[in-house]
């Protein structure tokens, strides 16, 4: 199984192949358009990430010891973020998500190439995944 | 004055963001600074910075000077019998906060009935909502129709002996459709019901004439009409100011202080406690002096051909809807909020921002709109009379192209 790390630099090295920005927003799109069906009766307001201009929907259960994320959003560019954070994230033990230090993101260029409103919106994202692998940690 | 003249006054219209030409539909929230505003608030950030009011000395003078002349020109530009009708706060929403709280915990108690149109800013929602949570008055809603029009009907049947103030926006922030206020002032005053007009977006498309009007209070930033952010201004008729309470104490707010009790100043003053924003208030001078030229002739009909070009583009585009509809005597301003089938406001926004078209996407501080609308939010296109056709058409066509990438 390839480390965080290896799938981390995977992502950044594939979303750099992009030179246009609205050919990453492609990129996202259909990266979201990856995600498996979300449950209506999981978008509940406790699974809703605060600070988002569009509605995402954030969920995570315990399976064999790793924990899986799964997600949805009403507007597509931000599906495709958090469908990106999931591709990393999804499946790994929650002590390495929780020890990670989430650099990645800023070598992806995503934050400062989102409005701060946005670029809120990321930040909440990534401290919900951050939240949910602390609270899912051995104790 | 020809409308390459008038680009030229406003530096930022030349940057470009991410190498491309920024095409700036973002004015609603707020206006580019001409060079005229620009320079005047270098000149007095470097060379007339004294406290106003206060001192004798020279630097003083003029900084006091520059600060009251604005008063003036402010005074004159809207059509207000005085200068001393003019209270300078830090905007708009400064303003109304300012009302709600003076004028509404003098004259406002339980019982009474406050009339506000559906289609308000949060800003002339929530402090009247503040207003009742303490005197236990109540708000009427005055709904707009599907076509986002006020009914003049309807606020007669809404309009009863216990309603005390009317407030109006004179454009909606959403729906740029121009509101009748002095029918508004009219029907209200037979009823003894006063009126405050949020003039925000007014100030920017129309020549406000309050004294024609005959409305009690009028409000608008500096900010969306050319001026220094941190500026905004309330009008009020000289008898309400003089009736009203103090707003928040301070310096120069007072005649006399003494532990056994202080009395205050006459108005304007008696509402500016603590140094005020001299700076950016002398900035108003020349803004209201750009905003007068962008009124006229040749801007004027600029300004109308991108209105009519884009109201056509968006109406006859079945994948949009548009709210806010010229007709029954709504004149539409080039404001222009709208939702497209589905495509989710946000992912269009930053679709477009990439293309270097800046628009605003959200909720625009009006949830109660969104949600008699039936959307969680709204795509926002506003112009400015810097604004040309050919930037309305890469608009219009950029706004295809990332529609049918969100296909």
């Amino acid at each position: 199984m390839k480390t965080l790390k290896e799938i981390q630099n995977e992502k950044v090295e594939e979303f750099a192949m992009f030179d246009d920005w609205l050919d990453k927003y492609s990129y996202l799109i259909e990266l979201g358009n990856t995600l498996p069906p979300f449950p209506e009766s999981l978008k509940t307001d406790d699974r809703l990430i605060k600070g988002c201009q569009s509605r995402v929907w954030l969920d995570a259960r315990m399976e064999d010891g790793s924990l899986v994320f799964s997600a949805d959003s009403d507007a597509l560019i931000t599906k495709g973020i958090i469908a990106l954070l999931v591709s990393v994230y999804s499946g790994r033990r929650p002590e390495e998500i929780a020890s990670d230090d989430f650099s990645f993101i800023e070598r992806l260029g995503l934050r400062e190439n989102l409005s701060p409103t946005r670029a809120n919106g990321l930040v909440s994202m990534i401290e919900t995944i951050r939240r949910m692998a602390e609270n899912n940690c051995a104790k | 004055m020809d409308l390459e003249k008038f680009r030229s006054q406003f530096p930022q219209l030349s940057r470009t963001v991410y190498g491309k030409p920024l095409v700036y539909l973002d004015n609603a929230a707020t206006a580019l600074r001409p060079q005229s505003v620009i320079d005047k608030w270098a000149e007095s950030a470097s060379m007339n910075t004294a406290n106003i009011h206060r001192a004798v000395h020279y630097v003083a003078s003029v900084a006091t000077e520059e600060y009251e002349n604005a008063r003036k020109a402010v005074a004159s530009y809207i059509g207000a019998s005085s200068p001393s009708e003019i209270v300078f706060t830090s905007g708009a929403t400064a303003s109304l906060n300012l009302v709600a709280s003076s004028y509404g915990s003098a004259f406002i108690g339980k019982g009474d009935e406050i009339i506000i149109a559906e289609s308000e800013h949060h800003s002339d929602i929530v402090p009247w909502q503040m207003l009742c949570e303490r005197t236990g008055a109540s708000i009427k809603v005055w709904k707009v129709s599907d076509d986002g029009h006020l009914d003049l009907a309807q606020l007669e049947s809404l309009l009863s002996p216990s309603s005390k103030i009317c407030c109006v926006a004179h454009i909606s922030n959403v729906l740029g459709l121009v509101n009748p206020v002095d029918d508004i002032v009219n029907i209200c005053h037979s009823k003894g019901c006063l009126v405050l007009v949020d003039g925000a977006q007014g100030i920017v498309h129309t020549r406000p004439d309050v004294s024609k009007t005959g409305c009690d209070f009028y409000v608008f930033s500096g900010h969306k009409a050319f001026a220094s952010p941190g500026t905004g201004i309330l009008y009020a008729r000289k008898e309400l100011l003089d009736s009203m309470p103090p707003f928040m104490g301070g310096g120069e707010m007072i005649n006399t202080v003494r532990w056994s009790g202080s009395t205050y100043a006459e108005a304007p003053m008696k509402f500016e406690a603590g140094t005020q924003n001299f700076t950016g208030v002398a900035t108003l001078v020349p803004a209201l002096s750009v905003l007068q030229s962008s009124m006229e002739e040749d801007l004027a009909a600029n300004t109308d051909k991108v209105c009519g070009y884009v109201l056509d583009a968006l109406s006859s585009d079945r994948r949009i809807h548009l709210y806010g509809l010229p007709g029954d005597g709504f004149v539409k301003i080039p404001l222009f909020s709208f939702s497209v089938e589905h495509c989710h406001h946000e992912d269009l926004a930053l679709i477009l921002d990439k293309m270097g078209i800046a628009v605003r996407s959200g909720q625009m501080c009006a949830e109660p709109l969104m949600d008699r609308f039936g959307v969680t939010g709204m795509l926002r296109a506003s112009f400015a009379p810097y604004n040309t056709l050919s930037e309305a058409e890469y608009f219009v066509r950029s706004l295809d192209r990332a529609i049918s990438m969100l296909a």
